[in-house]
């Protein structure tokens, strides 16, 4: 599996959303499925998966699938 | 959303947001809020049409923080206040409204409540840094089951975001979960970690359990960030230092911060720091006045606390008359070395109508 693959399987797996929902507009908030809750287990789902730890600032921010990317790279993670 | 009051309000308010949340002194402070809180309020008086019939007649700039108009907090237990499209809600808050009270309701659009998150982050990063650490949870997971959101589970969803493996330290039935934190304890010993809990369950289903059984814990490298009100401990006459001086002995722990904040202002809030003061970050302030006559009160007087936060627009927020009392101990100058106003709060006003307020003063 690639990245990009590892990182929708993180958002099917934490959110349990299908696969095509996972484009990177996705926006936190906006599915019933991705609200408070399911972000933090988002964010445990992808710290696991890319072995990183993410401070609040990462989480904050991470409020679309694009912005996830952008916050790897930061973690030498590329998509 | 294209409004011109809006999309000013948020080009000042980015600006305001992305500087040190502690960095302003307070002259600088009050006005850049001035022209931010400007903006909320003719913002709000073009939209909800409740704020409107209350203040249609208020000039739409002031001089000075403290002549904008304030909402006495019991009306969001009374009304609807809504500034946007009720299809604009994704969430309803409900206060944690005492038996045979209304609950208050705040409807919280997306910007808004993403606007409290980031403030929140920025103001508690002051206290715990930036990193997240194993976090241990001073109350049931039952809390965030409940179908409506209560302020409770609300306050524990914000507060999670600082934490990681989070751990619940509570049973449903609230008594102490002796395993799982001791399970916690041993996992995380000598290391940096993160409890949260409110004020009288920390008290009564931590600090009175531990003693109760004779554990002790080693949380020495710990910080424990606590909320709720007083009230209930001041009743068993259990002050802020007696609260420490226990939590201490049975933990190990000496960071510990207070914070005062409302249902009502999400994000705001005012947290205690190493010397005991709470403070007010960049995008809140706090004016205290006298129950009788409303005047703005100095320094070393107490009155009733009034909050200011540039945070919310789905609801007309901004300026609130609180029902709890404090005193204003200065600006700028706190020992810590934040800038801005700090304060302590008094207490709760009994519960009565303002021309109970008589009563209270007597007291104090």
């Amino acid at each position: 599996m690639d990245n990009q693959q590892k990182l929708v399987q993180s958002f099917v797996q934490a959110l349990g959303v299908e696969e095509g929902q996972v484009t990177d507009q996705l926006t936190y908030n906006t599915i019933k499925e991705w609200d408070s809750t399911a972000h933090m287990i988002l964010i445990s789902e992808i710290e696991n998966t890319f072995d990183v730890m993410l401070d609040t600032d990462d989480i904050i921010d991470m409020s679309t699938v694009a912005k996830a990317k952008e916050i790897l790279a930061n973690y030498d993670i590329s998509f | 959303m294209t409004d011109y009051a809006l999309t000013h309000y948020e080009v000042l308010f980015a600006d305001y947001a992305s500087q040190p949340v502690f960095g302003f002194c307070q002259q600088d402070k009050s006005q850049r809020l001035r022209a931010i809180l400007e903006e909320l309020h003719r913002y709000h008086l073009s939209h909800c049409p409740a704020y409107h019939a209350l203040f249609a007649n208020m000039p739409v700039s002031f001089d000075d923080e403290d002549q904008l108009p304030f909402l006495a907090v019991r009306l969001f237990k009374l009304m609807d206040l809504l500034s946007v499209p009720k299809d604009a809600v994704f969430r309803e808050l409900r206060s944690s409204g005492t038996t045979g009270q209304t609950p208050a309701r705040i409807s919280l659009d997306r910007q808004t409540s993403a606007r409290q998150s980031r403030a929140l982050v920025s103001i508690m990063q002051s206290f715990i840094g930036k990193q997240r650490l194993p976090m241990l949870i001073i109350d049931s997971p039952d809390v965030l089951k409940k179908p409506h959101l209560s302020a409770r589970g609300a306050g524990i969803q914000g507060m999670a975001f600082f934490g990681r493996e989070h751990t619940y330290a509570l049973n449903s039935d609230m008594s102490l979960n002796v395993d799982a934190v001791r399970d916690f304890a041993n996992k995380n010993r000598g290391k940096p970690v993160l409890l949260f809990g409110f004020t009288f369950m920390v008290w009564l289903n931590f600090v009175k359990a531990l003693e109760h059984t004779g554990d002790s814990l080693d949380f020495s490298q710990g910080v424990l960030i606590h909320s709720g009100g007083w009230k209930k401990l001041s009743d068993q006459q259990v002050n802020n230092d007696t609260f420490k001086k226990r939590l201490t002995s049975v933990t190990g722990i000496t960071r510990i911060h207070n914070f005062y904040g409302m249902a009502e202002q999400v994000g705001s809030v005012f947290v205690e720091c190493e010397h005991g003061h709470l403070h007010a970050p960049s995008l809140a302030d706090v004016i205290v006045r006298c129950p009788y006559s409303l005047v703005p009160l100095p320094f070393g007087k107490t009155g009733l606390i009034q909050v200011i936060s540039a945070i919310p627009t789905s609801y007309p927020g901004f300026s609130i008359l609180t029902e709890d009392m404090g005193t204003l101990l200065g600006e700028d100058d706190c020992a810590c070395g934040r800038k801005g106003r700090y304060f302590s709060i008094a207490g709760r006003l009994p519960k009565t109508e303002m021309r109970g307020c008589s009563d209270t003063a007597g007291q104090s």
